[in-house]
């Protein structure tokens, strides 16, 4: 690649953090600003830095651990995983966030751990979320995780940059999950393998901070590096008092060199649906109106948030959940719980007949909160619905907005949300 | 590094959760994890694996999930080296971390079938179908590779490296 032309976000950021004038395709060693582990991950990186004879992580303030997937405990073999990451925390002095935190991937930006500009590393596959933030945030497996806890450093290829661009506007009843599932259905589950996606256009500027997580989280569902955004007055003050670190936003050039470019038109794309067994597998949601559920999920780190709480709390405000349908709602983080109770929507919630599991991963991942029975049908705002994902391979996941969450719960099956949209509100 | 067995194939977007389903985390004993391995995708897997056989998938192999628990469970398993069109960026790099032998060889996925035997020379880069007699190519390990390969893991060749 010329050296002349210009530089996506991830060029920058990897330029930035490993002091070489960084170009897709290199391979660099470049400085992490912080490295996180969850608790099916942790486990494995703090063995794999015992089995390297070390004992201390490069910089405590730096390094973080988070029980979220399955917790609190719901079997001994995971309270003793617990118990690891809780020594490793005494030992090494890396931050412990302990039962009923949140989800990694909302604790990490919430609590000012990483800033525009920042690369960290997560490991967790989802650690691409804070893309929407402007932070080169990608998942690694453990031993790679192990080693950036140890070093601070981590070599990377710099990927080359696809960027997808959504035009128009978004319709009433339409979100921004609709959004990246209707990516996925257009270019599946491998559409952006090792490469990093940049988000553009007027319609993920007029997003909120919060809906544009939900697109970048789902970057790797197409198999990318990242999903990144552009940081812009909304970003910096969605960082304000939360932490000391200065952002240094990293912008793409104009003249930047894009390995493939997709534009969208936002506004022909209604709500979608993603059916089993793989995210890529959507449709719109006219296609599998009707289909009966057994289980609403509202919660993840994909749609845990106090926005996707606001949303479902309009649809069901006073109105009641279906008598057939378990429907279990998880924050993603302490602090959203205490801000939807604030704002009235944990009491709405709880009156139309939902079941408030503790911040954290809820049912997604199938260890507690919800494993669907054989043969039954979820919809949820999670992220993935691979056969067995939920903890049963005879069950069933259906993936959509917050919206369709809600409105399906309230009629026992996959409903259109749009209708609760007309005239502009719910 | 040369591997010899009978071929198990699989389709296209194999992913974490079914190589290895979250409920079986709460431990990290490769042997436990053993048991479990593709069990959501085909129950029989663990009782037909003979030590040394080989996984063939089409594109995107470990899609998914960071869980180092993928490659782990799939080697403890008995697998000897998968052969897939294209792996998933995080599970290609922690096959090789966790010292567990892929290669990319579309055209060997094409003319592989289940039930197969096939050998495969990995420092030639020579993949050879002895149910058919044909024999494909593909990309041989870099010698960094093929050292952490055979030391059985980033951190086993790390550590070699600091004792040297």
């Amino acid at each position: 690649m010329s050296a002349i032309s210009g530089k996506t976000i991830a060029e920058k950021i990897f330029s930035a953090h490993s002091g070489t004038d960084a170009h897709a395709g290199d391979i660099v060693v470049a400085d992490v600003d912080f490295v996180m582990g969850q608790d099916g991950t942790s486990p494995l990186a703090i063995r794999a830095l015992e089995n390297m004879g070390v004992d201390e992580v490069f910089d405590p303030e730096k390094v973080a651990v988070v029980m979220d997937h399955s917790s609190p405990s719901p079997i001994e073999g995971v309270s003793a995983l617990h118990t690891i990451m809780r020594e490793f925390g005494k030992k090494t002095g890396a931050k412990v966030y302990d039962v009923g935190e949140g989800v990694c991937h909302q604790l990490i930006p919430e609590k000012g751990h990483v800033v525009p500009g920042d690369l960290m590393v997560g490991c967790d596959s989802h650690t691409c979320t804070y893309g929407a933030l402007n932070v080169f945030s990608t998942g690694v497996g453990s031993t790679d995780g192990a080693a950036a806890m140890a070093s601070g450093k981590l070599w990377f290829k710099v990927p080359d940059s696809v960027k997808v661009t959504y035009n128009g506007e978004l319709k009433p009843g339409v979100f921004s999950k609709d959004l990246i599932l209707y990516l996925a259905g257009q270019i599946g589950a491998d559409g952006a393998t090792y490469e990093a996606i940049e988000f553009h256009g007027p319609v993920i500027d007029e997003l909120s901070v919060e809906a544009r997580m939900t697109i970048s989280n789902m970057a790797i569902e197409v198999g990318a590096k990242a999903g990144l955004m552009k940081a812009d007055a909304k970003t910096l003050e969605w960082f304000e008092g939360r932490g000391e670190k200065t952002p240094a936003p990293q912008a793409p050039d104009a003249d930047a060199t894009y390995i493939r470019e997709l534009t969208f038109d936002a506004s022909t794309i209604g709500p979608q649906v993603a059916k089993p067994h793989a995210v890529d597998n959507v449709s719109p949601i006219e296609e599998v109106e009707g289909t009966p559920i057994a289980e609403g999920v509202l919660g993840t780190c994909t749609n845990g948030r106090l926005e996707d709480f606001a949303i479902a709390a309009s649809i069901l405000k006073g109105r009641k959940v279906h008598p057939d349908v378990r429907f279990i709602v998880a924050p993603a983080s302490r602090k959203i719980l205490l801000d939807a109770i604030e704002a009235g929507y944990v009491q709405t919630l709880v009156e139309a007949g939902a079941a408030l599991v503790t911040p954290g991963c809820g049912p997604c991942v199938g260890t507690h909160n919800g494993v669907p029975s054989t043969g039954e049908n979820v919809i949820s705002t999670a992220n993935r619905n691979f056969k067995g994902r939920m903890g049963n391979s005879d069950a069933f996941i259906y993936l959509g907005s917050p919206a369709t969450v809600a409105a399906s719960v309230i009629e026992g099956k996959i409903t259109d949300p749009r209708k609760y949209f007309e005239g502009g509100q719910a | 590094m040369k591997f010899h067995g009978t071929v198990h194939k699989y389709g296209r977007d194999i992913d974490t959760d079914v190589i290895i389903p979250a409920r079986y985390l709460n431990t990290s004993i490769p042997e436990e994890l053993a048991k479990h391995c593709m069990e959501d995708l085909d129950a029989g897997f663990v009782a037909k694996m003979q030590f040394g056989d080989i996984l063939v998938a089409e594109e995107n192999f470990g899609c998914g999930s960071s869980r180092e628990h993928a490659p782990i469970s799939i080697k403890s398993a008995g697998v000897s080296v998968i052969i897939a069109k294209s792996f998933a960026r995080i599970f290609y790099r922690n096959a090789i971390n966790t010292g567990l032998p892929i290669m990319e060889a579309p055209e060997a996925v094409d003319g592989i079938s289940d039930g197969d035997t096939v050998t495969v020379d990995a420092d030639a880069g020579i993949i050879v179908n002895e149910t058919t007699g044909e024999t494909y190519t593909a990309q041989p390990f870099p010698p960094f590779v093929k050292d952490i390969i055979e030391k059985g893991g980033l951190i086993e060749a790390v550590k070699g490296k600091v004792r040297e």
